[in-house]
């Protein structure tokens, strides 16, 4: 083998790593709780977050002219096992609610009010926390447990 | 009894198969042949018999035979019996059969004809198509079994739950099957390569065989992709055709490395190079189709597709673990006879321009399994649960995919052996000129995303240098024979299939491109919230929301529609009615009303089904720009590969 196509192999492995790394690193999106987000909150400034959290009703602020939308979520586990061993999605949601002591975290969405976001949905978020402690998302999934247990498909919504 | 005596089938199948395995090889290592010629009827039984068993199973699933579980979870009483047959493959025990029958098929088809003429290589072709289907077969009956019935003392129910109405399509009767026949027809070129592997044979003559079998098999895993991506526009209701989903990047790993594939045997077969390259290729591509069909199956990652769940995961995993192993140790034994006489020479020779293509290739397949594999590993690793979306895939396969298309348009151009920056460049010069035309007109119809133009200048170049490429074929053969242009265009095609059913399907897959490139780069999108008569807007285009229909459908589903005027400056165009069917089970359905032209796609879907008013209807729309060409460039890929399948003329009289 001929020593130019040895270095041309190792420009396109070179090249292909680069494409990996760097855009795995710009867009890799960390599974966060909203306990994990408080406790890590100076180190995950910026960095891309999918975060779920249960809505507290009273404090959903929509303005529409600005089409801005604020509201505050509280802590539920990401694990599905420990969902179902509490006694499903709902009650956890509905637990998380009221309970006083969770972790809260406010939460900044542009767009148009969701049918769906109400007390005791669950918000499913992914966007970045910014040094005054928001989380700023970018898109904003709703699930309404009560109603339809089985979800549809992540890709249907 | 009808279920029992589907089991039974079963049962007796896999024996047979298992027979038939263990016959082939303890009699082609004893040399015996009616051992063999044994081993083969056996394994020609197993089509008969799969048969009959897929045929009680449809037999149960029309005839609403709830006291079977299968059906009972895949069918009801207002199913069409269409859907009820489709049902074959709407959940888990039921396509495990499904490939099953397919693979028996294939490999029946295979040890049929020209049994005489492989004879060396026949015998561990079934041997290996046999294994598969062993392990098929036995999935189906310990774990999977479909004719499996509900519990004894339980009341038989009077209805089914019925097919998963997303499933509930005329889409579902071609793209599983396509995605099935694709998936499974690799087997056999993959077959075909470990006989040679075995027998020592590893001359070009496995790639010769298999040369229609590897074009059919990428046809159909294509047409699958296209027809899911086709589904995914018109049922799912997200405004797109192509989420990245793992179970879509699943089926598109081996689309990749069989790509590869069809590409590099033409270099085994025309320079006798890339030998070690064909076997890892065909090798990972089985083992990818397999993959496949596990994450499809086994509910690993949450997924669009992951319909059926269950507990045969790990034995996927053993069974692709052993085949690789027993694959590449192969190949390491037989690395000595599959070196290559000759040398690559030259950078831009056509043989380096093909490795390039295969090294592209292989990159985004190493991309899209990095993206599927990077959350498990890093949670295994740092704990966190990190994960990747289409944002990563975009920016990391973009510049591979543009590469790819630049080399569309130079390969054709480049010679055999040895080839030059000068003979190249007197070559492409004047396609690349006219394929400048392509940025210029989108520049002034106001494009400004300098991605897109460098993408629409590649896709014009590859377009250009193809149609030349027909172009001067056919010239040169009128001006020598003095006969009619477009009959020696039809005879240059007619003797040389392949080359030329390769330059359509490079013209398809650019036009799919000017499709990705408008919705990637140019798709906008608007929500709001409509009071009968008032309106929207987007791109130019007015929707206003006329009526509001709530009414129950026979079936028992609930559907809201909604009906909305689309025109453009005052110009009525047509009525778009998106429709949101909301099932007794709970399950939702959203049907976009989409109005569709070579320019754009408007795409209206109603959003929420709470709470839908005629005061207020949230609405989505859509303004996909080009997107219909991904179609197009679907149908022309078709037609490119059903004249690349055929056989030369030249060939033939030979």
């Amino acid at each position: 083998m001929k020593p130019k196509f040895i270095i041309g192999g190792l420009l396109i492995v070179a090249a292909v790593i680069y494409l990996i790394a760097s855009s795995t690193s710009a867009n890799a999106e960390y599974f966060m709780t909203i306990e994990e987000v408080k406790a890590q909150e100076s180190e995950i400034i910026g960095k891309s977050l999918r975060i779920s959290g249960a809505v507290l009703g009273d404090t959903i602020n929509y303005d529409p002219d600005t089409l801005s939308i604020n509201f505050t979520v509280a802590n539920v586990t990401g694990d599905n096992d420990e969902i179902e061993a509490n006694g499903g999605l709902a009650k956890v949601l509905h637990d998380a609610v009221r309970a006083e002591g969770t972790p809260r975290l406010d939460v900044v969405y542009n767009g148009p009010m969701p049918d769906l976001l109400k007390n005791e949905a669950q918000a499913i978020m992914t966007g970045h926390l910014e040094a005054d402690g928001v989380f700023y998302a970018d898109e904003l999934l709703l699930k309404c447990p009560t109603k339809y247990e089985e979800a549809i498909p992540d890709q249907a919504e | 009894m009808l279920p029992s005596l589907g089991y039974g089938i079963l049962v007796i199948t896999m024996l047979v198969s298992i027979y038939s395995v263990s016959i082939a090889i303890y009699g082609e290592t004893t040399k015996s042949a009616a051992m063999v010629e044994s081993a083969r009827r056996a394994m020609l039984l197993t089509l008969p018999l799969i048969t009959a068993a897929s045929l009680i199973l449809i037999y149960l699933l029309i005839n609403d035979r709830y006291d079977v579980e299968y059906v009972w979870s895949v069918t009801n009483r207002t199913m069409p019996t269409y859907l009820k047959i489709t049902a074959w493959w709407g959940g888990q025990p039921g396509s495990l059969l499904f490939w099953s029958w397919l693979l028996s098929v294939f490999t029946a088809s295979v040890t049929l004809r020209k049994w005489d003429r492989d004879r060396e290589l026949l015998p561990w072709v079934l041997v290996v198509t046999g294994i598969t289907l062993t392990f098929f077969i036995s999935l189906i009956v310990f774990f999977e079994n479909p004719f499996k019935l509900i519990p004894a003392g339980v009341q038989v129910p009077l209805d089914g739950r019925g097919l998963n109405p997303l499933l509930r399509h005329p889409g579902m009767i071609i793209h599983p099957p396509a995605q099935y026949l694709g998936f499974v027809s690799f087997t056999i070129p993959f077959a075909f390569a470990i006989a040679a592997l075995i027998t020592g044979r590893t001359d070009d003559r496995w790639i010769r065989i298999t040369r229609k079998w590897t074009l059919w098999a990428w046809l159909f895993l294509s047409l699958g992709l296209v027809l899911g991506m086709r589904w995914a526009y018109d049922v799912l209701g997200w405004g797109g055709y192509w989420g990245w989903d793992p179970v879509e990047i699943s089926a598109l790993m081996p689309w990749l490395t069989g790509t590869a594939f069809l590409h590099s045997v033409m270099i085994q077969e025309k320079r006798g190079m890339l030998k070690h390259w064909n076997m890892i290729l065909i090798i990972l591509t089985f083992n990818l189709v397999i993959f496949g069909t596990f994450l499809t199956r086994s509910g690993v990652l949450s997924s669009v597709h992951a319909f059926a769940q269950s507990e045969i995961g790990p034995l996927f995993f053993i069974f692709i673990g052993a085949t690789f192993v027993i694959s590449f140790a192969l190949l390491i034994h037989r690395w000595e006879d599959l070196k290559s006489g000759t040398e690559m020479k030259s950078m831009l020779s056509k043989e380096a321009l093909f490795l390039l293509n295969n090294l592209l290739f292989l990159s985004l397949l190493v991309i899209s399994f990095w993206g599927v594999i990077f959350p498990l590993l890093s949670e295994l690793f740092t704990g966190s649960k990190v994960t990747v979306g289409p944002p990563f895939y975009e920016r990391a396969t973009g510049p591979v995919w543009g590469a790819l298309m630049l080399l569309m348009g130079i390969a054709p151009l480049a010679a055999w052996g040895r080839s030059t920056l000068k003979t190249l460049g007197r070559a492409i010069w004047k396609p690349a000129l006219a394929a400048l035309l392509a940025p210029i007109l989108a520049f002034s119809v106001g494009i400004r995303n300098w991605v897109a133009l460098i993408s629409f200048t590649l896709i014009a170049l590859v377009i250009t240098v193809s149609i030349r490429e027909f172009w001067r074929g056919a010239r040169a053969r009128s001006r020598k024979s003095g006969g009619n242009f477009f009959i020696e265009l039809w005879n240059l095609i007619k003797r040389n299939r392949r080359r030329y059913g390769g330059y359509i399907i490079h013209i398809s897959m650019v036009l799919m491109g000017i499709g990705i490139i408008g919705i990637e780069f140019f798709q906008t999108d608007t929500q709001q919230h409509l009071a009968i008569g008032e309106t929207i807007e987007i791109s130019g285009y007015t929707l206003r929301y006329d009526r509001l229909d709530q009414f129950r459908h026979e079936d028992g589903r609930l559907i809201t529609r909604g009906e909305m005027t689309l025109s453009k400056d005052g110009k009525f165009l047509e009525t778009l009615a998106p429709r949101f069917d909301l099932y007794p089970d709970g399950q939702p359905m959203t049907i976009p009303a989409v109005r569709s032209t070579l320019v754009d796609d408007v795409y209206v879907i109603l959003v929420n089904w709470e709470g839908i008013t005629a005061e207020s209807t949230p609405f989505k729309v859509y303004h996909n720009p080009l997107v219909k060409w991904v179609w197009i460039g679907g149908y022309l890929f078709v037609f490119g590969i059903f004249i690349a399948v055929g056989s030369d003329e030249e060939r033939k009289k030979v």
